[in-house]
């Protein structure tokens, strides 16, 4: 099920068409205007830190925003996504509830958890996020155990990062999924670090190979344009549809931001270098000068709009 | 009917009554069924809705807990109470959390059955009772099973809420007849049922008028049956005259058939198969010590088994466990 217009997407609430789309416009528009909703988002939460209106820590996804927008064009109604403690992004491309997740890192009872869950632990209609590393995978084979015993062609789509792959019951996860041939999607974002700890000092072996070796389909794309991740996930969930098994995405991206907050130690010419990566410009760049400038200012009176109505609940 | 069986059965009527009712745990299947047979025949009845999973009780937990998410009535069980503490991140950080930190947005209601303790020279790792662990974990009922509860009842009063339950069986109680109470009697003696606002029951056993009792014994699961045997030849032989309550749900506490007995009694004693030291016993010590302060005849007392690991050997575990000896030394010192 691709969402070719707006009204396929799933319903959300909190909409605004800012930020999710606006009817008619081209895929390409909207694609474009999703991650830098995204973008934007997470940017505006950083400087609300700084003005002390948040509380706690926040995980940003900046530089991976292609990877949730992907993903989510998708998957509809009768799909679930699990995700993880940097949930922000894959939150706002399958609901679009702006407000609400302004709402619930402000801590306010308005947000989509009450504030309780606040950044990490969020739950939408067909979405589920938590904060400890590697369960949410058996989780989200047990969404998927319920699709598969329901007999639709809904999936169980779980993100998990790459320093995830350190966790046992992920794997005890994969090995029963795949021996019950359930319509489980994994989505390993690699984004080369685990905090930080590079990949390098962190895994052993090949992470197509632990996939494979339980016997996933296994799709690998090394990019952070949208389209060609839009391209891996269409082929992706059409296999994880057909319940033969389940199947892995793995994404080599980058994070272009700090793991939470003013904690990044990473090389500063390595994440210079990335900048030139940025899904945003990749993608932008295919966009009109006009067009692409609408967007732009669209999205930023949608955000500023939905920190505003947070600011004043 | 044996406990098993009756366990078993409770299963089955679970299985029939409702089809979004699950079963999932090692070698459960026929013709196995079950390390301890509770589930046999249920997966020749039930294809598909009673599975047989790989060694991996975080996913045994994991899977039961998003199956749970989507509406499903998991029924999950670790082989071994001693194997739970593999489980412990999907119950504490996941199964437990779910429908508070998403402030009621969804509910996790997974029941985790495990046999537990010890007295069958199974050693160390596969004859503990570590529910001592799980309680008081926000939003997790505890519940064990005991001889004067009926399984179904209670399985079917966890199966009509929503919270996630860690059901403790202890593995002695399996070959043992139920004795539920019927007729306001269990086996000669007064046994006064207690339901809870959430259907769960308490029972209180005594072979003379409350009144009459000088102290309460709070025991679950085998403890209880222990110390019902104790108490009642005690009152036979010695005329010494104690109550037993015995709750089915151990954390939280229903507090009213506790308190209804001890405000009469004055005195209490605790006993569970636990390690002593930051125990169920410690913890009702407390609540019941500041509850009843000032007209107690005696502090609270606890007893429970040596903070050690259990031994093989059977001389060794009869010394270290509680027995029905040491069940009876410790009855005897609250009735002195």
């Amino acid at each position: 099920m691709v969402a070719d217009t707006i009204s396929a997407a799933p319903a959300v609430t909190g909409w605004d068409v800012r930020l999710v789309g606006v009817p008619g416009e081209a895929r390409a528009e909207r694609l474009y205007r999703r991650m830098r909703f995204i973008r934007r988002f997470e940017e505006s939460l950083l400087g609300l830190f700084e003005r002390g209106l948040l509380n706690g820590t926040t995980h940003a996804c900046i530089g991976q925003e292609a990877d949730a927008v992907a993903i989510m064009e998708h998957l509809g109604d009768d799909d679930h996504v699990f995700s993880n403690h940097r949930c922000h992004g894959h939150f706002l491309a399958r609901t679009g509830d702006a407000l609400g997740l302004m709402a619930e890192i402000m801590g306010k009872p308005e947000g989509v958890c009450g504030g309780i869950g606040g950044s990490q632990h969020l739950c939408a209609p067909g979405f589920m996020s938590n904060g400890i590393q590697g369960g949410i995978v058996p989780n989200a084979t047990g969404i998927a155990l319920a699709k598969q015993l329901e007999g639709g062609a809904g999936v169980s789509v779980v993100f998990i990062g790459d320093g995830t792959l350190g966790e046992g019951a992920t794997y005890e996860a994969l090995n029963l999924a795949s021996l019950w041939k359930l319509p489980l999607v994994v989505v390993l974002e690699d984004n080369e670090w685990a905090q930080s700890t590079p990949s390098s000092a962190n895994l052993a072996g090949s992470m197509r190979d632990r996939f494979a070796a339980f016997g996933f389909a296994v799709l690998e794309v090394d990019s952070t344009d949208v389209e060609k991740i839009d391209a891996v996930a269409e082929r992706a969930l059409t296999r994880g549809r057909r319940q033969e098994g389940p199947v892995a995405i793995i994404i080599h991206t980058y994070r272009l931001c700090h793991h939470s907050k003013n904690d990044d130690n990473r090389p500063a010419d390595e994440v210079a270098a990335r900048w030139d990566l940025d899904p945003i410009e990749i993608h932008g760049r295919r966009l009109g000068l006009a067009s692409r400038a609408a967007i732009d200012a669209e999205v930023e009176s949608a955000v500023q709009d939905v920190i505003d109505r947070a600011v004043a609940l | 009917v044996i406990a098993a069986r009756a366990i078993g059965d409770a299963l089955r009527a679970a299985l029939n009554e409702d089809d979004r009712v699950i079963l999932l745990g090692e070698d459960l299947v026929d013709p196995y069924g079950g390390a301890f047979k509770v589930t046999r025949g249920l997966s020749t009845d039930f294809p598909g809705r009673v599975r047989s999973t790989p060694i991996s009780e975080g996913a045994i937990t994991g899977v039961s807990a998003g199956l749970a998410l989507s509406g499903y009535r998991p029924i999950a069980e670790i082989m071994f109470g001693d194997f739970l503490t593999l489980c412990f991140d999907q119950i504490v950080n996941h199964i437990a959390k779910y429908e508070a930190m998403y402030n009621g947005k969804a509910t996790c209601p997974v029941i985790i059955r495990t046999p537990s303790g010890g007295g069958r020279g199974y050693g160390p790792t596969h004859s503990q009772s570590l529910e001592k662990h799980f309680l008081g974990v926000p939003h997790l009922r505890v519940v064990a099973s005991s001889l004067v509860h009926d399984p179904a009842a209670v399985l079917r009063a966890l199966l009509a809420q929503d919270s996630p339950v860690l059901l403790i069986e202890h593995k002695l109680l399996y070959p043992l007849h139920l004795m539920l109470p019927g007729g306001g009697q269990i086996e000669g003696d007064i046994a006064e049922e207690h339901i809870s606002a959430d259907r769960l029951p308490t029972v209180s056993i005594r072979s003379v008028p409350r009144e009459d009792c000088s102290f309460t014994v709070l025991a679950y699961g085998y403890q209880a049956e222990l110390a019902r045997r104790v108490l009642s030849r005690l009152a036979l032989e010695e005329e010494i005259f104690g109550e037993l309550v015995v709750p089915s749900q151990i954390s939280p506490l229903d507090w009213e058939p506790i308190d209804a007995s001890v405000n009469v009694t004055r005195s209490l004693l605790v006993i569970e198969e636990s390690v002593e030291g930051f125990t169920w016993g410690s913890e009702v010590a407390a609540r019941t010590s500041s509850r009843f302060f000032g007209e107690l005849r005696r502090p609270v007392a606890t007893a429970a088994s040596d903070p050690t690991v259990i031994p093989s050997s059977k001389t060794l575990e009869a010394e270290m466990l509680m027995t029905p000896e040491r069940v009876e030394r410790a009855i005897r010192q609250v009735a002195a």
